[in-house]
């Protein structure tokens, strides 16, 4: 929200860069003291995560259920500690909170639930599912006549789910320009590439051939992402995807590109490397 | 008992007059608009319809999101597949969140008759009734199935009301007070209970003046709502007869039978024959073919009373 204030550009990035990094450090942290967690594509996700949530979304964490707020529905719902570690920067919730995740009485579940996590849109979790409900929304908010827009983060390894070309189709159908899905193209998934497993690609093409407006951007560059954001709200009379490049892990040397880091927390000294690392590459936001 | 109607064509006639009351009432269906009945809202509140083509999936899922925007959603498709092939949208995306989701869908059972075991649900109570939250309601008639569809948009939380495609007699009329949760003594008897749901509620009476003929005093309970199951009354039917006979068009496996098993083995454990479907597809053929060759008729219910009361 403070970066509304924010009117150079310059220094609009360095202060998502910095808070990207606050997210990294909390998404590390919590999924270290859980021993359990989805890292990987937590960390891939960051920088685009922090962008939604700390400049392109109008939101209230004082108003959580303010009808005319933008929505964010984490389609790929695994990564968890990344929309946490966004909600609670946020003031939804005490930062505190984040230290419980995954535990007994915990209000942070191991994938989000709407019922429990202040700030969460719609439960998600299992593969496909959350992005097809993102249509549902941005296809209820415009027969309110609201002018909220909805984003939806979906994996490139949850793009292999039929329900993800279902929901394209119908969005494309119905013209929702008040949508926007972004990709995070980390090209990893559990049981190893998806290039190597079953492959998306030419992802791009795919999306523009279900009649959405495809814009592709590298993932960790935050004005790209910023211009990507601006550029959709110019798209009318269809949904846009973002395709982000990203890496799996990105922000920890020893995690990039590890497959192994998808759904494994770092341990011990693992932590304390990966968080002074994140701290070495600048201020945290 | 003269009129028949099915208990789908009290979709499309409920759901306008819900159109009319609710402003956030919205319909999805999946490309069977004609054959759920679903057409009539589309054609009154076209604005409020959304045909999701043949992906019964995504129509659950867009529903969910729907919900979230303070909407009521109503959904069709038949039973098969809304129950079916999108158990997981209506468990993780409707059911765990609890949102105001109302799953109608028609043709279920094997009444479908000619489609044939493909599109024939014996398993979708079963499916539906497993959900935690889920509320669970299969109409005996035409006027049940209009209340209970109407009922369906002041429950909080999803709904699932199990409509078929043929035509059966209505027992009920305009004046009848759908309470969801409460069963209904249609007939009092002392010799065996007969809890029966859906298109076997009328085979169930049918079967009560049968027994009377031969001097065997039965009641009839219809148990529209499945979940949440009414113990009190099926408890106080079960320790005045003793004798329990289950009748659904539906597997004996996770239907009503074994929801009044399971509350009886419990609470006050008495004989119980199920009649249903034991454990086996649909096939192709007329719907009182199919009835007669799966053991779901008056007669077949009798037999059981009868087999309990000689014990």
């Amino acid at each position: 929200m403070a970066a509304r204030a924010i009117t150079d550009k310059q220094t609009l990035i360095e202060y998502l860069e910095a808070k990207a990094r606050r997210l990294r450090w909390d998404i590390i942290k919590m999924v270290g003291l859980a021993r359990s967690g989805h890292p990987g594509g937590s960390l891939s996700a960051a920088d685009i995560v922090t962008t939604l949530f700390f400049h392109e979304m109008r939101h209230n964490p004082d108003d959580k259920d303010w009808p005319d707020r933008d929505r964010f529905v984490l389609s790929k719902g695994h990564a968890a500690p990344v929309l946490y570690a966004a909600l609670a920067e946020s003031g939804y919730f005490p930062k505190e909170d984040l230290w419980t995740l995954r535990k007994m009485d915990s209000h942070l579940q191991g994938h989000p639930d709407m019922r429990k996590t202040p700030g969460v849109e719609i439960s998600t979790g299992s593969l496909g599912m959350g992005f097809s409900t993102a249509v549902g929304m941005a296809l209820g908010l415009r027969l309110d006549g609201r002018d909220s827009r909805v984003y939806t983060l979906i994996g490139d390894g949850e793009s292999q789910e039929g329900i993800i070309w279902e929901a394209a189709m119908f969005a494309a159908q119905h013209k929702l320009d008040n949508l926007v899905g972004i990709l995070d193209y980390n090209d990893m998934q559990i049981d190893g590439l998806v290039s190597e497993i079953v492959d998306i690609q030419p992802v791009a093409d795919k999306w523009s051939a279900f009649g959405w407006r495809v814009i592709e951007i590298d993932g960790h560059k935050v004005e790209q992402i910023l211009d990507a954001l601006d550029e959709a709200r110019s798209v009318k009379g269809k949904p846009i995807m973002i395709v982000a490049n990203t890496i799996k892990g990105k922000g920890v040397s020893f995690m990039e590109r590890v497959v192994d880091f998808h759904g494994k927390a770092p341990t011990g000294e693992e932590i304390d490397k990966a968080l002074a690392e994140i701290e070495e590459l600048g201020p945290l936001g | 008992m003269s009129e028949k109607r099915a208990t789908r064509e009290a979709y499309g006639e409920a759901l306008v007059e819900l159109g009319h009351e609710y402003p956030n009432i919205v319909v999805l269906e999946a490309d069977l608009a004609k054959s759920t009945t679903t057409v009539k809202f589309k054609k009154e509140f076209p604005e409020r319809f959304f045909d999701c083509g043949v992906a019964e999936q995504n129509m659950m899922a867009i529903a969910a999101g729907l919900a979230t925007t303070s909407k009521i959603c109503y959904t069709g498709s038949f039973a098969m597949f809304a129950t079916g092939r999108a158990f997981e949208q209506v468990r993780n995306t409707i059911s765990y969140p609890k949102l105001n989701v109302n799953i109608c869908p028609t043709h279920a059972g094997i009444t479908v008759g000619a489609d044939g075991a493909s599109h024939q649900t014996v398993e979708d109570i079963a499916l539906m009734r497993v959900i935690p939250g889920m509320t669970v309601i299969v109409p005996a008639d035409f006027y049940e199935a209009k209340k209970a569809i109407k009922a369906a948009a002041e429950i909080d939380g999803p709904v699932f009301i199990r409509l078929g495609r043929a035509a059966v007699s209505t027992i009920f009329d305009d004046s009848y007070n759908f309470v969801p949760g409460r069963a209904i003594r249609l007939r009092e008897g002392q010799n065996v209970s007969i809890l029966a749901t859906g298109i076997m509620v009328e085979a169930g009476l049918k079967s009560s003046e049968e027994l009377a003929r031969q001097g065997i005093k039965a009641e009839v309970i219809n148990v529209s709502t499945i979940k949440p199951l009414d113990e009190k009354t099926i408890i106080a039917s079960a320790e005045k007869t003793g004798k329990v006979v289950v009748a659904e068009e539906h597997s004996v496996i996770g239907g009503l039978g074994s929801a009044v098993a399971e509350l009886l083995c419990e609470k006050h454990p008495v004989p119980i024959i199920k009649v249903g479907i034991k454990d086996q597809f649909g096939r192709s053929g007329e719907p009182a073919e199919l009835l007669k060759y799966y053991g779901l008729t008056s007669e077949d219910i009798s037999q059981a009373a009868r087999k309990l009361t000689a014990l």
